[in-house]
């Protein structure tokens, strides 16, 4: 798909998340860490709610998590997403102690189950944006 | 100093509710404002306190403008989306009690199904700006599909069924079939609900709230005032607001089964002086079916996980042990962002609840729930 042609919600970029997404494009998710107190946060913002730092260190996560809940859209909520039903959304707990929202590939809905282990992959969606997506552990 | 019993519901009023009003949203919510103030005796001009929607889409000038207030003396806005109506109610009471006005209007009105849907508003919204960087690129977008991640891991957690989802959306559709303000007017079986399209597993569309219009309207007075007005006040003994933890992303909250009302049932009950197995009869917002479920575990009607058995067996049903939603709720009367749930717990006070009426309810609880988790609750008695 050319990226003219992509037609999903796009993320506004500032500079709290541009490292995020950054690292996403690089195939290497990387996460807040605090550099105050050592907290991991996501989903990125500003400041630590354990400390209240403003200094932050980027730390490259494990891409390992297990699934804590998921569900299963046959309702695209987006025209952009019609294409991808029926989708798929998984909520992860990741190793680092956060959890983040994606979408899973690679399994038939009624294969999900809670603590199922899984593993972040990088797709492309335009040639300046890389989405996270779910597989589970083969 | 508490607030229980300080203050009253003193006027209430609701417009037709329909799915095409044909009418603005600034008229709607005059006509419901002018039915409550009517209703309490008062008129216009007796308003000194609005506290207008928190979208903002009517402003207090509005009502100065359209209804020539004089002297208002109070405004607010409190914008938690569908937790806005019982939280304003909480923000009116302080008001009033503390003598900063006297009669508080608190309107809500919207074209929800012929004008802006409300499933198209969310991703406008600043409250959910992270969902928005974070979770819309990849499909994560509204209510149902955020609010079945709770559902599921309920589910997988206590074993919670589909079916029990379908006892709350069946029990409030046949207490709207009593009602003759109600949008949908056809019987439902647990069957109908099961055969209704999925939409985000686990929620189907019978579990998921109704998109109209209309508009409601209520007057918070000191009950000083009170006794000597209109209507049999309807005394509020108890309020409470509480806001989950990770409000704006439902991801990284710590238990993603838990809502704000957890945090705001125990002040409201507090206030109060009473417990769940005092309440008569509940008004319980019903954005979505799991909510409802979610809210009775929050306010202590039952264990956390309890909930799906909880609502079985007819026990939330208008003869059972806790009638729900008399009015036939969000799900079945029409969405006014839960103002209408205060409006049907005064009637019921006031014994004016019609063919849906609970025999002898004397104290009753209605909730507020919205943006991603906010939780409001009110104890009121007669
Ligand atoms: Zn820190």
């Amino acid at each position: 798909m050319s990226d003219a042609a992509y037609d999903k919600p796009m993320p506004p970029l500032n500079r709290d998340s541009k490292p995020y997404w950054d690292s996403l494009q690089e195939g290497s998710m990387r996460l807040q860490s605090c550099a105050e107190c050592g907290k991991v946060r996501h989903y990125p913002r500003p400041v630590c709610d354990s400390c209240h730092s403003f200094e932050v260190e980027w730390v490259r996560a494990s891409g390992k998590g297990k699934v804590h809940s998921w569900t299963v859209s046959h309702h695209p909520f987006h025209p952009g997403f019609i294409v991808d039903l029926p989708m798929t959304l998984v909520t992860v707990d990741l190793e680092e102690g956060v959890r983040m929202c994606a979408q899973m590939h690679g399994v038939e809905p009624d294969q999900m189950s809670i603590d199922m282990p899984v593993e972040l992959g990088y797709e492309a969606a335009t040639a300046d944006l890389t989405l996270p997506v779910f597989r589970p552990v083969t | 100093m508490s607030l229980r019993d300080k203050c009253a519901v003193t006027g209430i009023g609701e417009t037709e509710y329909s799915k095409n009003s044909g009418k603005s949203v600034i008229a709607l919510q005059m006509e419901a404002s002018l039915k409550a103030i009517a209703d309490a005796g008062l008129t216009p001009n007796d308003i000194d306190g609005i506290i207008p929607y928190g979208n903002l889409e009517v402003v207090a000038e509005d009502f100065i403008t359209n209804l020539g207030i004089h002297d208002l003396r109070y405004s607010a806005v409190t914008p938690l989306g569908g937790a806005s109506s019982v939280a304003a109610v909480q923000a009116a009471m302080t008001a009033v009690a503390s003598g900063v006005a006297n009669h508080v209007l608190i309107p809500i009105g919207r074209n929800g199904s012929s004008g802006e849907r409300i499933g198209d508003r969310v991703q406008a919204m600043p409250q959910f700006r992270i969902l928005g960087e974070y979770e819309m690129p990849s499909g994560n977008i509204a209510p149902p599909q955020l609010y079945a991640h709770m559902a599921r891991r309920h589910m997988e957690l206590y074993g919670t069924k589909s079916e029990q989802l379908a006892e709350i959306a069946v029990a409030i559709r046949a207490n709207a079939l009593l009602n003759d303000n109600a949008i949908m007017n056809k019987p439902m079986t647990i069957e109908d609900h099961q055969n209704s399209r999925m939409i985000s597993d686990p929620l189907r569309l019978f579990d998921c709230c109704l998109e109209s219009d209309g508009g409601a309207a209520v007057i918070i007075s000191a009950s000083e005032r009170a006794k000597d007005m209109a209507q049999q006040p309807i005394y509020i003994m108890g309020v409470g607001e509480g806001h989950p933890d990770s409000p704006s992303i439902i991801t990284q909250r710590p238990d993603i089964t838990t809502l704000g009302t957890a945090k705001a049932a125990p002040r409201a009950f507090g206030m109060a002086g009473v417990s769940p197995k005092d309440i008569d009869v509940a008004e319980i917002y019903d954005c979505f079916t799991y909510i409802v479920m979610c809210q009775l575990e929050d306010l202590g009607f039952c264990e956390k996980g309890e909930g799906g058995d909880f609502v079985s067996n007819g026990r939330i049903a208008l003869d059972g042990e806790l009638p729900i939603n008399t009015h036939g709720g969000l799900l079945s009367q029409s969405h006014i962002v839960g103002m209408n749930h205060v409006c049907e717990l005064v009637k019921q006070l006031r014994g004016t609840g019609g063919k849906a009426q609970v025999a002898d309810a004397e104290i009753g609880l209605v909730t507020g729930y919205g943006d991603m988790g906010d939780g409001t609750v009110a104890i009121m008695r007669n």
